[in-house]
């Protein structure tokens, strides 16, 4: 095919050609071309196919609207699908394959849809695929998402980085055409810092194909030097490639930076793409103005494109759209883009208006035919004639391209983001930014102003209005001269277009055609959102740019109303697509999310510990053995020998607060539903905290280590809830507390020491006497290690039952004092032991976790009532707790169970019920909150919460299962089962 | 969702800062009546326009703070230390 590149003109490099290749073949292309303007100018007319019909498509429009020359450029795991042609800048090396079609673009076997199309109208799968229902998801659904599809995403991991940064400013202008670069220069000047953002790699926006001058400069020159003057300014940051895909709270702006989108291979220091949020002390919208379809019969047919587009095409890449071009204008701008063809010797057949008379007076060779329409267009995978209707008479006239001007509606988007409805203007034939907005103002196209020099004047002057109310002073605008303008005056909308021929499309990205609309409202879906919902109109990735607003004129020609009454649907986040790489940032991988590794991370993991993650922490499990076949037999063994001789568990993960002040013990008496306030200096005891429900929220053991200084612990899961709890309590419910709250999690090491040889081994390392006498169950103190070389807390606390301590020292000292515990142990068989060991400890002793403390239960539930405090005044949950219903017998309350026969096994979250009645959920009972196997009873043991369980001990029950089919008699019993008067604490 | 929240200790601050725990209400003396304590635990006026909430700077300065949000809107009006505005409330 032969070229279609001028020889001269446009904005690209004809000294930098550019190799690429379209589905394998190679062609080529010059620097400053995007994937589009580089296809054009090799004849590439076919480049898509559509989503349903499979129809052939070519390039439409020449920006971020485009919603045929959808593309996969790239591959492995750089592959992008669903890239528009027409925003991909060209470089060396680019591979593009088209979508949607099989076996290929040219001959595309999905293309069968078009003779089905009959049955693909609006809302087709409501009414088509309802029976039988079982084959939606096994049939209809995967062979519609075959056939109607967009690109492939690829499996592999993208190997590029990304990342999110926050940016301020006092003026951000959105778009780099001709008023925002006014708006910039002016506030730029002033000294206001100013932020400019642009989608384009080239500022200027439509100044780059207009043919006017400004100062008697060339547009695209006048562009150049207002960004080079921005870019001297150090309080103007130009965003290039950057698209403002959203506005939010706070006047906080979303945008994306492609950084390296435009380059073969990415620099690896780089990120491939930026996402930002910038924070405006005021915003312009100079976001320009999109050109409507014509909704006539084939009007997606290749060689079909907006007449802006073409005249881009023409002016800045230097590519001619055909030999023989027609035009179909509503408006002036027709004709600027026949008077520039011609300049390029680019012949134009037909100027087809449909008005009877246009503001410009046109002197070309063209043939123009007034008050007439194009109805119809013919050629298989592109255009070859057009069809012109005039007065009831039809004529066939052979062209190879065919421009469209439907007019314009400003891009609102943005300023519509955050609630508000745009206006319809009948004056301005346009549906225009909400009324009273606060924090942006709107300028040029996208305030519907149309004339070059009234944009320019529009920017100027808003900003100037903008950062005069900062109090910047502004240097007297002088507005620059144009010449040669010829703006769009007069368009009237054609919303239909009569006599026309064949599918006339509306939405070319989800192939909502003329029709659809009309069934749509025909069916009682014309209200605006309806309709879109059932013709999918607006619904493709191009979210309507181009068919939202010829949508709402037909349906509102259906129902004789103005646009005004139909009014649109709402417009959302994100502007354009935003990749998910630029969503995530750097948090992927290893990133995704911190990893919490304890002080004794590195000791558990020199002795084999096998490691579970436990939220954010990576808790030592348990510790096979060599010999060892399955967890069991190793969680058994450390459970055995915890009870017979030592075990060394780390318990560093659990919350760590201290609290200080002079009514500390104030504090932590309302906090607590149990008493603090006399707790002895050297004392520790365990505490419930309520939540103000009544409701228990988490346990653990404080101890006073001076008369105003305690260390809380908390449990792990809870232990940040804990912390933002207590602040609450301190700082929002009695600031008249003295007391100081300080997060100490991080700075201990803490190890339990537990078994009948616990005291032995400890005392090996401590400097104080911590006989029984001296240091007795529950005693809590600061004590000197290794002959005064370390001081760290010691606690007589235990959660197996056996004789137990813990030891918190100083985070970096942990590993070395735990390697020291387990030299003085050796002779005394300690061995580590981890999670798993400890709750089957916990579960013989009856202990509770938060599998128990499950936020349905009251401290009498689980055994707990004589610890709530009936002398206090007041503490967290104490008027809630007092509800009748609280205390009623039938309440779940904590109970052991057991099987009958011991090789029976049933696992936690089976339900509990009473023998002999029916396993259905409404002869519940109750349900088992942990199970474990214990090696001292012989079989699986469990604690559960069943009602009125506290009296039912004794009671044979059935512990069911439905969803595992499980169902095994069992016996209730006293939650502890191994040394229930607790002897072995004080061995 | 605001995405600044104006914290009177940090200047505006990114809203993933902070975490929202609802309505600042006032909590009801310990002997007041169940009705109150009930309307405290559970119930929510959901009004159109002004509402003050308790928002914790949980990755700043770890201050509570109450801020007065328009449910409309969005935009916040004012934010104050919440022991502030509990010392001025004991005093009235």
């Amino acid at each position: 095919m032969s070229s279609y590149r001028l020889t001269k003109g446009g904005l690209v490099d004809r000294n930098a050609p550019l190799s690429f290749t379209f589905d394998g073949r190679p062609l080529r292309g010059f620097a400053g071309d995007t994937l589009a303007s580089a296809l054009l100018a090799n004849g590439r007319m076919l480049v898509g196919r559509s989503f349903k019909y499979h129809r052939p498509r070519g390039i439409l429009t020449a920006g971020a609207a485009e919603p045929n020359a959808l593309v996969t450029i790239g591959r492995g795991g750089r592959t992008e699908p669903n890239t528009r042609a027409t925003m991909q800048e060209l470089y060396e090396g680019l591979e593009a394959q088209s979508q949607n079609r099989w076996p290929s673009l040219e001959f595309d076997v999905g293309a069968l849809n078009g003779l089905l199309s009959p049955f693909l109208g609006a809302g087709f799968y409501y009414k088509t695929f309802m029976w039988p229902a079982p084959l939606w998801e096994k049939f209809y659904e995967p062979v519609i998402r075959k056939a109607a599809g967009l690109g492939k995403a690829s499996y592999e991991s993208d190997p590029d980085a990304y990342e999110k940064s926050w940016a301020h400013c006092d003026l951000l202008v959105i778009g780099a055409g001709p008023t925002g670069l006014a708006a910039a220069l002016t506030a730029g000047r002033a000294g206001a810092r100013v932020i400019l953002v642009d989608e384009g790699a080239l500022p200027g926006g439509s100044l780059l194909f207009d043919t006017a001058t400004i100062d008697g400069k060339a547009a695209a020159d006048f562009a150049r030097d207002a960004s080079a003057e921005l870019q001297s300014m150090p309080n103007v940051r130009l965003m290039m490639r950057t698209t403002a895909f959203g506005w939010y709270d706070g006047n906080v702006f979303g945008a994306v930076e492609r950084v390296q989108k435009h380059v073969r291979d990415p620099a690896r220091q780089l990120v491939v793409e930026r996402l930002w949020r910038i924070v405006a002390r005021h915003a312009l919208l100079a976001s320009g103005a999109e050109e409507r379809p014509l909704v006539f019969g084939g009007n997606d047919r290749p060689g079909v494109m907006m007449a802006s587009a073409m005249r881009t095409y023409l002016n800045r890449y230097g590519v001619a759209p055909g030999r023989a071009t027609a035009i179909f204008t509503t408006d002036d701008s027709g004709y600027a883009l026949a008077r520039d063809l011609e300049a390029a010797h680019v012949d134009v057949v037909a100027i087809v208006d449909s008005r009877s008379s246009a503001g410009v007076d046109y002197r070309g060779k063209a043939r123009l035919i007034r008050e007439a329409v194009v109805c119809g267009t013919k050629g298989r995978k592109a255009i070859s004639a057009i069809e012109v209707h005039r007065g009831g008479q039809t004529e066939t006239i052979a062209v190879d391209a065919l421009a469209m001007a439907g007019g314009f509606s400003p891009i609102i988007h943005l300023a519509c983001h955050r609630g508000g409805k745009p206006a319809w203007s009948a004056e301005k034939a346009a549906f225009l930014a909400p009324d009273g907005l606060n924090g942006l103002d709107l300028a040029g196209a996208a305030a519907a102003t149309t004339d070059l020099a009234a944009c320019l004047a529009e920017g100027a002057a808003r900003s100037q209005a903008i950062v005069t109310a900062f109090g910047l002073s502004c240097p007297p605008v002088v507005l620059p001269k144009v010449e040669g303008d010829e703006g769009t005056h007069d368009s009237k909308p054609l919303w239909s277009i009569p006599g026309v021929k064949g599918k006339a499309f509306v939405d070319f990205q989800n192939d909502v055609h003329l029709k659809d609309i009309g069934l749509a409202v025909s069916e009682g879906y014309s209200h605006v959102e309806l309709a879109k919902r059932y013709t999918t109109n607006g619904m493709a990735t191009d979210q309507g740019k181009l068919s939202n607003v010829n949508a709402i004129g037909l349906i509102a020609k259906a129902r004789g109303v103005s646009p005004a009454e139909v009014g649109t649907t709402t417009f959302r986040p994100f502007y354009t697509p935003v990749s998910f790489g630029a969503l995530t940032g750097a948090h992927t991988g290893h990133h995704f999310q911190p990893v919490r590794k304890s002080p004794l991370h590195d000791w558990a993991k020199k002795h084999g510990a096998v490691f579970v993650e436990t939220g954010l922490w990576y808790r030592s499990s348990w510790f096979p053995r060599n010999g060892e076949q399955t967890w069991r037999e190793s969680v058994d063994r450390e459970v055995l020998n915890v009870r017979q001789n030592a075990g060394l568990c780390d318990v560093s993960m659990l919350g760590k607060i201290e609290i200080s002040g002079s009514d500390a013990a104030e504090f932590l008496n309302r906090v607590y539903c149990n008493a603090f306030l006399k707790l002895p200096v050297g004392r520790a005891r365990y505490g419930l905290m309520l939540r103000e429900d009544g409701m228990i929220y988490d346990d653990g053991t404080t101890s006073r280590l001076e008369e105003n200084r305690f260390f809380m612990t908390t449990t792990t899961a809870y232990a940040a809830g804990v912390m933002n709890h207590l602040e609450f309590c301190a700082q929002a419910l009695w600031p008249e507390l003295d007391v100081r709250l300080a997060s100490i999690t991080d700075q201990w090491a803490q190890m339990a020491i537990a078994g009948p040889k616990a005291r032995t081994i400890l005392q090996r390392i401590v400097d104080e006497d911590i006989s029984d006498a001296a240091f007795p169950f529950l005693a809590a103190r600061e004590v000197s290690l290794f002959g005064g070389a370390l001081h760290g807390c010691l606690f007589q606390i235990s959660f197996s039952g056996e004789l137990a301590y813990e030891l918190a020292v100083p985070a970096g000292y942990g590993e070395s004092v735990a390697d020291a515990l387990m030299e003085a142990g050796r002779d005394h068989g300690i061995m580590p032991y981890g999670v798993e060991t400890l709750s089957v400890l916990r579960i013989e002793k009856g202990h509770v976790t938060h599998n128990e403390i499950n936020g349905t239960v009251v401290p009498a539930d689980l055994g707990f009532g004589k610890m709530v405090s009936a002398s206090k005044p007041d503490f967290i949950g104490k008027a809630m707790l007092q509800r009748e219903g609280l205390a009623a017998s039938d309440r779940p309350q904590l109970v052991g169970v057991v099987p009958l026969d011991p090789k029976q096994s049933f696992r936690s979250g089976s339900h509990v019920l009473a023998k002999g009645a029916a396993a259905t959920l409404e002869s519940d009972q109750g349900y088992v909150t942990s199970s474990a196997y214990s090696p001292h009873i012989g079989s699986t043991i469990a604690l559960a919460l069943v009602k009125n369980g506290s009296s039912r001990h004794g009671e044979e029950v059935v512990v069911w299962n439905g969803l595992h089919g499980e169902s095994t008699p069992a016996r209730l019993c006293n939650p502890v089962f191994f040394d229930p008067q607790n002897e072995r604490l004080h061995v | 969702m605001a995405s600044l929240v104006p914290c009177p200790h940090c200047g505006q601050r990114p809203k993933e800062e902070f975490t929202i725990k609802g309505a600042a209400l006032a909590r009801p003396a310990a002997d007041a009546d169940a009705v109150d304590w009930f309307d405290y635990v559970y119930l929510r006026d959901n009004p159109r326009g002004a509402y003050e909430e308790y928002w914790h700077h949980t990755s700043g300065c770890r201050r509570w703070i109450v801020v007065t949000r328009d449910t409309v809107t969005h935009e916040v009006a004012a934010s104050r230390d919440a022991a502030d505005r509990a010392r001025s409330e004991a005093r009235t």
